[in-house]
């Protein structure tokens, strides 16, 4: 990050604050290009398959919904992309949380709250054991949880055959816990205000905390941030263990919601999620992201996830669409970042 | 200035296995002064300031603050007794805002618990006032990004923030050699600021310039050994060269690479 030596004396310089610089500095945010994504491609499928119920409420609650189950994940794992750190085991989390339910409710009739408990308990672990094998052996997180991610998926499936004699059962679930975990208001699932309601809680922590603080020092310049007093090895083993609970609960609320638990779900999540972080402007080599982003990288997401179906064309297009996304999402979150830190100099 | 030293180094020794990276240092800081710490490549200036620092813990000798006698069995110790590092650079997080860098890992905060958080506004208006302290007036808003700095601008950040946290004495690790001539002589006023506060400052460097700049007293390291110890006044800038280039006459080299030219030119008009 060095640059010629350039800048005129400080002691020469100007004092100017014009309030041109405020609306240079919104546009300059990172997040806008997302922004602008998702519009035009909101726009782009309104006119394509508007005609053929794109803009009607159970699409809206469609798209709305696949961006929320894919936004709760990405909240979760950007918040440790940013500390610098990646979670591969997150798709293998999902699953593995809707065993728990298919297993606990489905077979031996424990009640929901039981379960939920039960599933956060072992993503806490799940999420500890990432953690100390990262910090303790040194290995890249990348190796670590995707050994941890084999591992997951081969204990569910095994667990679930062992104790039940399949991988598949139906969760029955009524009254206060099936209207938390899988209820609908409206057209919108309850997987929406979950989203909404986690995004407020880590954009209160990451913009508001002196964790939040933290958090972007970790990713940004570790050395920087050991010298200064930060607990690193803490900061990383919460957002790991943050990880692990935001996909486990897409598991929960997935299970609930569709009345059955099976551990091959989920899968897809490690690749939708890290898209819609990356889409969202979070950096993959840590220090940068804003949850305003990572919501809106969810959101593009569904919208296309959901948009392409309604085109009547093949579903095989969406993951082209997805991928051209993502690739100019890292093009311009690299070009916003390089004018967001050349704003201060000339 | 006071007679008793700030930080005195006593007959420090410190040996890796197999190296003998310093052998029998003394020397002494006095606040309101810059020791000037010389040496070329591998003569143990790192090493030496790691040990003074509490990174390293020295073979034999001993390290006085204030005339007292002091172990440190870390750095965060150090830091606690007044010593603060300062590396080249700066040690600043580019992506987050200036005063978030200024109060990394001490941040003020306000609210009850479950509420608890940073104070931004406190954090934006000390770090402003602090930089303009030191000179740098082109930060007026604490929210600017620090890679926006220029690396002279990220050394203010770091040694404004030292003193604010109450460093006493400053150590200052190559502050000059990654940045150009504009912003070094920019890092060598924020050395004389930190010293007219009182401040006694450590500065390491190969530059013999840059050292007879700002330096009140010298002393040059070749391979662990204090080679020459002086101050301001005493020697001119070759007879410094001649020092740190291990005894060897700079100006013999000087001659040659001279004469190297002129062979040269020789040749081309041939
Ligand atoms: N941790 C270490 N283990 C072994 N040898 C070291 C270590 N640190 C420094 N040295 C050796 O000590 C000598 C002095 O190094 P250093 O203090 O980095 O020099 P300088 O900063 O003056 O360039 C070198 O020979 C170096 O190889
Ligand atoms: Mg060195």
């Amino acid at each position: 990050m060095e640059r010629p030596a350039a800048s005129p004396s400080s002691d020469e310089r100007p004092r100017r604050r014009a309030s041109g610089d405020r609306v240079r500095t919104a546009v300059l945010r990172p997040e806008f290009g997302v922004l602008l994504a998702a519009v035009v491609l909101y726009v782009f499928f309104a006119a394509v398959a508007g005609g053929k119920g794109f803009l009607t409420q159970d699409a809206t609650a469609g798209w709305l919904g696949s961006a929320a189950e894919i936004g709760i994940v990405a909240l979760g794992a950007s918040c440790l992309l940013i500390a610098g750190e990646f979670d591969l085991s997150i798709g293998s989390m999902v699953g593995a949380g809707s065993a728990v339910m298919g297993i606990g409710v489905g077979h031996y009739g424990l009640s929901i709250w039981v379960c939920v408990a039960i599933a956060a308990l072992l993503a806490i672990a799940v999420g500890l054991t990432n953690a100390f094998l990262t910090l303790r052996t040194g290995l890249p997180s990348f190796i670590v949880t995707l050994a941890m991610m084999l591992a997951v998926v081969g204990a569910s499936l095994g667990m679930g055959r062992l104790l039940t004699g399949t991988t598949n059962l139906t969760v029955p679930s009524d009254g206060v816990a099936h209207v938390v975990f899988g209820g609908s208001f409206g057209a919108l699932s309850s997987t929406v205000f979950w989203w909404f309601g986690l995004g407020a809680l880590i954009a209160w922590m990451l913009r508001r905390t002196v964790f939040g603080n933290w958090t972007y020092a970790v990713g940004g310049d570790i050395d920087a941030a050991t010298t200064n007093g930060v607990p690193v090895a803490r900061v990383k083993a919460s957002l790991f263990v943050l990880s692990s609970l935001c996909a486990t609960l897409v598991g929960v609320l997935q299970t609930v919601q569709f009345s059955s638990g099976d551990a091959t779900r989920g899968a897809d999540f490690v690749f939708s999620a890290v898209a819609a972080a990356v889409i969202g402007g979070v950096l993959l080599s840590g220090g940068y992201g804003t949850v305003t982003g990572i919501m809106i990288g969810g959101l593009t997401y569904g919208i296309v996830n959901i948009g392409v179906f309604y085109t009547g064309w093949s579903t095989d297009w969406t993951s082209l669409f997805l991928g051209a996304l993502v690739l100019l999402a890292v093009l311009a979150n690299d070009y916003f970042r390089k004018l967001a830190l050349a704003a201060g100099k000339k | 200035m006071t007679t008793v030293p700030k930080l005195e180094m006593r007959h420090i020794s410190k040996t890796f296995p197999g190296v003998r990276a310093l052998e029998d240092i003394s020397l002494s800081a006095y606040a309101g002064e810059t020791l000037c710490l010389l040496g070329d490549n591998g003569a143990g200036k790192s090493t030496l300031i790691k040990t003074m620092s509490g990174v390293h813990t020295p073979s034999s000798g001993e390290i006085l603050i204030d005339g007292e006698v002091v172990r440190f069995d870390g750095p965060h110790a150090a830091r606690t007794a007044g010593l603060s590092t300062v590396h080249q650079y700066g040690g600043t997080v580019p992506l987050m805002s200036v005063a978030r860098n200024f109060f990394l890992g001490a941040e003020p905060k306000k609210g009850v618990v479950p509420f608890r958080r940073f104070d931004e506004r406190t954090a934006n208006t000390i770090a402003v006032r602090e930089l303009q302290a030191m000179g740098i007036r082109r930060v007026t808003d604490g929210r600017q990004l620090a890679g926006t700095l220029s690396g002279g601008e990220r050394q203010a950040l770091s040694i404004a923030r030292a003193m604010h946290f109450g460093a006493q004495v400053l150590i200052l690790d190559e502050p000059t050699s990654a940045l150009g001539v504009k912003e070094s002589s920019e890092t060598l006023k924020l050395i004389m600021r930190a010293k007219d506060r009182g401040v006694a400052v450590v500065f390491i460097t190969h530059n013999a310039q840059h050292a007879l700049a700002v330096g009140d007293r010298f002393v040059v390291l070749i391979q662990g050994r204090v080679a020459a110890s002086f101050t301001r006044g005493e020697k001119t800038k070759s007879e410094l060269l001649n020092l740190m280039a291990g005894g060897e006459e700079f100006e013999d080299m000087e001659e040659e690479i001279e004469a190297m030219r002129r062979a040269k030119e020789v040749a081309r008009h041939a």
